[in-house]
């Protein structure tokens, strides 16, 4: 009985709930899982590499990457 | 170079698009959630359970919109890493820890209210819920916060020393950067335009149920709540405004001369009203307009709070000419110097490379001292010709004037639908007067999106001001994968508003043959 009072059992109690009873929020959370797995697991992985982080170990490197495009390569 | 000038054309694209539609969601959030805990307050002061059927309507279509517009902002993210990797090094920690801030703090503190606002209403009790509801709100706006301290950091620079070692700024006081004038300024000046916009759109569903005539009283109270808050919101948006644009002339004349199409100023500057530039071939700098109503000496006021002072026009900024209180005639640094100072330190960037690979600290410390010297002129090295510092003045100047324009009506509309639902609420039902609230959802979007588009577009060239041009920003990447992305983010986006609005309509459609004031459990 103590418990199924605590203050977790109370927290899971209501997002567990909360999400039972959801009418509009149930289409809302289809859309927010679809457009997270579009970003995350296609845009992001596919698309939109993090180029510095890729492409070089160290932040020397990159400091080095950064340098040689500001100095010398936009000219 | 043809090349280099695409990829970054499709990247600014790219990222106005994606901020553009980000923003179609945000100032909507920061609005309702405040008018959401404000009906919410009535309700618990007053124990009317009709207030709780009203709230919970608005609370829903606030979650919609939050649904809808949640993690649309991480993209832009993704797009510093992948389009802008010189300047997402190049801002070093700056930018990273106002954003990891609203990581932390804002998104979870929103994430946890959220679910207590939507789903706690029976389980927690009255007072608790409005707390949670009132931190919802608080938390959406330290969201903003954070971001537009960033982002406000790009218009001025402060607070940070570049470090030629490793290549980037370093924030050397967190305060100046926090509670920078122009980020303070921005961050007001924004939350309240969400207010506004978030108001009007409560009037515009609420005109629509009184055109419908359906639920005439929830909609009524609706408007006052909406009407209040739209007026404190517009009022505060104008004086903040106000505080923005001695901020631009302060730190981003060539901004302000582009905003109203001013080429040679002068002491006690007229403000244009309402103008149409002549086409671009046809411009001079003494008579750039086609047409135009002033406000006299109004620039001047604007943006020095003095209706005397000097405004110089955008010949004048690359002259470095200025007339003095005296009215003589003065030449500072033209932006041709400039150039040359910005070209000195790239070579002292060079020479320190060249030091600290042969190992040659003596060098090093000297061309270090010489990059510190003009560092503020660093981006100038990097423009083609002094022109090149002049933004896109028609879009500039239009957007300004639309925005400007747009606000006077909304202030306007705030006032009349105050007066009319506190002293004439039989006229709240109206026809033209449902047409005008509902007409007026799109003319606050419209008006949101214009500021934004001054803020941005009228930086131009800079990515940071006078640091780094946005064509020294981009990575090596290639113009077909940008514009590939470009158009998955705009069926993407798309998507989600049609989704967005849809799913609004259906709702406020099917709820409203309904007793909004009667809360369902």
């Amino acid at each position: 009985m103590a418990a199924r009072n605590s203050f977790w059992h109370r927290v899971v109690d209501l997002y567990v709930d909360g999400f039972r009873s959801m009418t509009v929020g149930r289409k809302l959370w289809l859309l927010i899982i679809i457009k997270l797995f579009i970003i995350f697991a296609i845009l992001k992985l596919f698309f939109f590499p993090n180029l510095l982080q890729r492409d070089y170990n160290t932040d020397a490197e990159r400091a080095d990457a950064v340098r040689e495009s500001l100095i010398h390569t936009l000219e | 170079m043809n090349e280099l000038i695409g990829v970054v054309d499709w990247s600014r694209a790219q990222f106005a698009l994606t901020a553009m539609y980000h923003w179609l969601f945000v100032p909507l959030t920061i609005g309702l959630s405040l008018i959401v805990a404000i009906m919410e307050s009535i309700y618990v002061r007053t124990g009317d359970t009709r207030w709780k059927g009203i709230t919970k309507f608005w609370m829903t279509l606030f979650g919609i919109n939050f649904a809808c517009g949640v993690a649309t902002g991480i993209i832009l993210e993704f797009e510093f890493g992948t389009n802008w990797s010189n300047y997402s090094w190049f801002v070093g920690d700056i930018f990273g820890a106002p954003l990891a801030i609203e990581g932390l703090l804002a998104f979870f503190m929103e994430a946890t209210f959220v679910a207590v606002m939507f789903f706690g209403w029976n389980k927690v009790s009255k007072k608790f819920h409005l707390a949670s509801t009132w931190l919802t709100a608080l938390g959406v706006s330290l969201s903003a916060l954070w971001i537009l301290v960033a982002n406000a950091w790009m218009q001025y620079p402060a607070g940070c020393e570049f470090d030629p070692a490793q290549m980037r700024n370093v924030m050397t006081d967190f305060a100046a950067v926090a509670l920078s004038p122009v980020a303070v300024n921005k961050f007001f000046h924004t939350v309240f335009s969400g207010w506004v916009l978030g108001a009007v759109f409560v009037v515009g569903v609420s005109s629509w149920l009184l055109l419908k005539k359906r639920n005439a009283e929830a909609a009524r109270k609706s408007v006052v709540v909406a009407s209040w808050v739209g007026l404190v919101g517009i009022l505060a948006t104008l004086y903040t405004g106000h505080g923005s644009a001695v901020e631009v002339s302060r730190h981003q004349p060539m901004k302000l001369a582009a905003m109203e199409g001013l080429y040679r100023g002068s002491c006690g500057q007229d403000l244009v009203a309402v103008g149409i530039l002549k086409p671009e071939d046809k411009r001079t700098a003494e008579d750039p307009m086609l047409f135009s109503i002033d406000i006299p000496r109004g620039l001047s006021f604007l943006a020095n709070s003095d209706f005397d002072s000097f405004v110089p026009g955008i010949d004048d900024l690359i002259e470095g000419r200025t007339i003095t209180e005296q009215n003589d005639t003065v030449y500072g640094l033209s932006y041709a110097h400039k150039m040359a100072l910005g070209a000195s330190v790239r070579a002292a960037l060079a020479d320190y490379d060249a030091a600290r690979l042969s190992g040659n600290t003596a060098a090093m410390n000297a061309a270090a001292d010489s990059i510190q010297k003009n560092f503020r002129y660093f981006g100038y090295g990097y423009l083609s010709s002094p022109k090149a510092a002049v933004p896109n003045v028609d879009l500039t100047f239009y957007t300004f004037h639309i925005m400007v324009a747009a606000g006077g009506y909304l202030l306007l509309l705030f006032v009349v639908m105050l007066f009319v639902s506190l002293r004439r609420s039989d006229l709240l039902s109206n026809k033209w007067l449902c047409i005008l609230g509902i007409i007026s959802i799109a003319i606050v979007w419209i008006c949101s999106q214009s500021g934004w588009i001054v803020a941005e577009v009228g930086r131009q060239p800079w990515v940071i001001q006078d640091l780094m041009p946005t064509t020294s920003a981009i990575s090596g990447i290639r113009e077909g994968s940008v514009q590939t992305t470009f158009w998955i983010f705009a069926i993407l986006f798309t998507g989600l508003l049609i989704a967005e609005i849809s799913i609004m309509i259906r709702y406020i459609s099917a709820t409203s043959k309904t007793d909004i004031q009667q809360p369902k459990k």
